[in-house]
């Protein structure tokens, strides 16, 4: 069974406790969001994602979407949740007040995404990719273009797709065709086709604003000839109101594993009218903005969806009677002991949890450096908060999705045979969390990000933005108190980090293909030393609280359980990929490329 | 006009309520709680009522430990309503003494209207709305399906056993809400937001000189007994002899 209750003391445990001190200083512009206000904003989230989006996960599931005369329905109740979302205004969440938005701080708009995330991701891609879009104008377009889209955008009443990938073209997108025409009046004329497009048509909203990647007629081969235009589906007639219909057709919707709500569309634009968005030629970059962002907020829905998948599998293994616990019946007036108490269903669930809280801790501490790149007085701290993001935003995308999946199919496996049934729901988990995997860069990508691009980035400037906290709280933190194993894993842990660092960088310059085989490993060692400062900070946390007398004992205690558990059953993994690093490509590239 | 809600903070209606060890009563801690769902209705009425022009004003009070100000009160501003009067106190508040509270409240605010949810989810009384009324010698439109404001007068279709009535009320006067009235709105974001500055005073039943001690004691609170497998029997003579072997006829 799905259920679902927003953890609401742990996100208000990574809002406001675990990086009171997250060295980028108190951010003046925030002051507002004080942790009054912020807890009465989680609570009517986790309400309305509980009452409005949750309901309509399985439905929307097994009903999926149709394309009926060219036009995309989106499945029963999804308009309402839809127009109810707009109206209460989330939508408008983190966006800039200039324009209507509420200009809530990431570190609150994340926790407010990962509850969307879990209680229906294919819904919350709809205003996803809207806000993706509206970031994208908002940083690029010309004020008359930000004007007149921004307020509908941001106020949900006309939604956003971002238009890359073509048949021919996914990761590659030096590769692409559409063409863009200009006119005498300073549009353009888009025609091209593209491919999973989500968002493409649906009828949630009035109007739907592509933003397309197509090539000027002079423009050089390759990404660096790729501009970045403004589509709508109807032209806008001056006065804001909805003209005739722009030449843009969804031809065909995909029939996919999984998101099956969320409308994903083939494309056909046939001498469409547009305006360039940005530089001409540069539209990469523009679109990179987009990227960058919709990158985290995909990390989040692995968080998202592992969080929900940890709820049922915890819900049914106390449900489910079945056998008795190794150490005698622990429930002798039941016919059978609830599966939670056998310790490879504890391996599962423990591990679940531990990845949930350690995927949220370290989302906090990324969604704060995004507050404070926008918000800190101090050049300095905005220059080292940028650098962080950079650094993290593939660790997060792929870290994230990679553990939310292992959640979801952790899930089945709590279910057992019922986990693979359609009516248990967990099922669905493991096939939504699949996508976040690939989308928005393959996870693969996402690695050779950090080590191609990341790494070496103003000489390692963006790995100090990280290193020189981790390193700092290690050496405070030595001693001979309780906290002694898990310092001295952590120092472990991160040794094997910073000594894997070099590897790359050493071998990598003298070959790249030792860099890219390398990559994948890396990014998750990397994830793991992340996480392992995260749970070694709670840990204090919570062991201070409860040194000097808390009412929340059980809380507290819960959490440096599940640090415990993390750093003694799942940090290790930190040895296995530090020697999968340093045994190189050679295994990995041997085998003649016939002989597969 | 200016309308009064009463709004109590329950146990969540999505939990099911667990008994304490020594059955003296509902295992409330770490438990999730929330606005009265009743009284939700009744405040989604009231800010209704303003939104359609008829009253100026929507003040909600609540009557309960920190939380109730801190959380319960805070929703009801998000919701819509303008201030909020939160009269803290620990000690557990019986029916009696609640309507007690709200006449003094009533007596200073002199709302034209109050509107409060028939019952509460947690102790399921049904008695404070009908109770304030008295005390206050004022006319009571309970169960309400339908509220419609017509100058100094309010008609409201109540749901009784047989169907529906309406009464006509002169203001001002109580009235309590029944589920069908309404479909409280999920509180938007910027009201969410502006909610935090809406203004709210804290107060102590003394200052109302309302002496609270509880007038009832509960013996014993215990989960209702877990029914029994039934059986089908095959005609009507053996479910008669049945019947009579059990002494149930």
């Amino acid at each position: 069974m799905q259920v679902y209750e927003a953890p609401l003391r742990d996100m208000r445990f990574v809002l406001d406790e675990l990086w009171e001190e997250d060295g980028f200083g108190k951010l003046e512009a925030l002051e507002e969001f004080d942790s009054d206000l912020t807890s009465a904003i989680l609570e009517e989230a986790a309400k309305f994602s509980r009452e409005v989006l949750l309901p309509l996960n399985r439905s929307g599931d097994e009903e999926g979407c149709t394309l009926e005369n060219g036009v995309v329905r989106t499945p029963e109740g999804f308009k309402d949740a839809y127009k109810q979302f707009t109206e209460s205004g989330w939508s408008a969440l983190a966006s800039d007040p200039e324009y209507g938005g509420q200009g809530l701080p990431e570190r609150v708009n994340k926790l407010v995404e990962e509850m969307t995330c879990s209680t229906n991701l294919s819904f919350g891609l709809y205003p996803g990719l809207t806000h993706g879009g509206s970031i994208a104008i908002e940083a690029h377009a010309t004020e008359d273009l930000k004007n007149f889209y921004l307020p509908k955008m941001i106020s949900g009443e006309w939604s956003g797709t971002m238009c890359l990938t073509e048949a021919h073209c996914g990761t590659d997108l030096g590769l692409l065709r559409t063409k863009a025409d200009p006119q005498d009046d300073g549009s353009y004329k888009i025609s091209g086709a593209k491919i999973f497009i989500s968002a493409g048509d649906h009828d949630l909203s009035d109007n739907i604003i592509h933003l397309v990647l197509a090539r000027l007629p002079d423009a050089p081969k390759g990404v660096k000839g790729i501009s970045l235009f403004l589509v709508p589906k109807f032209l806008p007639k001056d006065d804001g109101s909805v003209g005739p219909s722009n030449g843009v057709t969804c031809t065909a919707i995909e029939h996919k594993m999984g998101i099956k709500a969320s409308a994903t569309c083939q494309m056909q634009f046939e001498e469409s009218t547009g305006w360039l968005v940005g530089e001409p030629h540069k539209g990469m970059a523009a679109m990179f903005t987009m990227m960058n962002a919709e990158r985290l907020s995909v990390g989040i829905q692995g968080l998202g969806i592992g969080e929900a998948a940890y709820q049922s599998a915890v819900w049914y293994a106390k449900d489910r009677l079945q056998g008795r616990s190794l150490s005698g019946a622990k429930h002798p007036d039941k016919p059978a002991d609830p599966i939670i108490v056998h310790p490879d269903v504890r391996r599962m669930l423990m591990t679940m949890r531990a990845n949930n809280e350690g995927c949220r801790m370290l989302g906090a501490w990324v969604a704060r450096a995004l507050d404070a790149e926008k918000h800190a007085t101090d050049p300095e701290v905005r220059q080292r908060a940028s650098d962080f993001v950079a650094l993290m935003t593939p660790v997060v995308k792929a870290l994230f999705t990679d553990l939310g999946h292992e959640n979801a199919n952790l899930a089945v496996q709590v279910y057992g045979g019922h986990g693979y049934i359609r009516e248990s729901g967990v099922e669905q988990y493991a096939r939504d969390a699949r996508i976040a995997m690939i989308y928005e860069g393959t996870n693969g990508i996402q690695a050779l990000d950090l080590v191609g691009r990341k790494l070496g980035a103003h000489t390692g400037r963006y790995l100090r933005s990280f290193f020189h906290p981790v390193s700092d709280f290690i050496e405070a933190s030595k001693g001979d108190g309780p906290m002694k194993p898990m310092i001295e894993g952590l120092e472990k842990a991160f040794g094997a980090l910073q000594l894997s660092t070099a590897t790359i960088a050493q071998r990598g310059l003298k070959d790249p293909e030792e860099a890219g085989a390398a990559a994948t490993e890396y990014l998750r060692l990397m994830g793991l030393v992340a996480m392992g400062y995260c749970f070694a900070r709670a840990t204090m946390i919570s062991g201070m609280k409860l040194a000097f007398g808390t009412e929340e004992k059980e809380f507290y205690d819960a959490k440096i359980k599940t640090a415990t558990f993390y750093f003694e059953r799942i940090l290790p993994q930190v040895s296995a990929h530090f020697l999968s690093i340093k045994a190189g490509k050679k295994s990995m590239m041997a085998l003649e490329e016939h002989a597969f | 006009m200016k309308i009064l809600v009463p709004v109590k903070r329950v146990i969540d209606y999505n939990l099911k309520p667990r008994i304490k060890a020594d059955g003296s009563g509902v295992d409330l801690a770490n438990i999730k709680m929330s606005m009265n769902p009743f009284d939700e209705i009744a405040l989604e009425e009231a800010v209704r009522i303003k939104e359609a022009g008829k009253a100026e004003e929507v003040v909600a009070v609540s009557i309960g430990p920190a939380k109730a100000g801190s959380d319960t009160l805070k929703s009801a501003r998000a919701i819509g309503a303008d201030r909020a009067i939160h009269v803290e106190t620990d000690e557990e508040v019986e029916p009696l003494a609640v309507a007690k509270i709200l006449k003094a409240i009533v007596d200073e605010e002199q709302p034209q209207l109050v509107i409060m949810g028939k019952q509460a989810i947690d102790d399921d009384n049904n008695q404070t709305g009908q109770m304030l009324a008295a005390l206050l010698g004022r006319p009571q439109g309970t169960f309400a399906s339908k509220v419609e404001i017509d100058g100094d007068h309010v008609a409201v279709t109540r749901e009784v056993d047989g169907g529906l009535e309406t009464v006509r009320l002169a203001l001002p006067a109580v009235v309590t809400t029944d589920l069908r009235l309404n479909e409280p709105r999920f509180p938007a974001l910027p009201n969410i937001i502006k909610a935090a500055k809406k203004p709210m005073s804290t107060k102590s039943p003394a200052d109302y000189g309302v002496d609270t001690a509880p007038r009832l004691k509960t013996l014993k609170v215990a989960e209702p007994p877990v029914r029994q497998a039934g059986e089908i029997v095959p005609d009507v003579d053996t479910l008669v002899a049945k019947l009579k072997a059990m002494g149930a006829v």
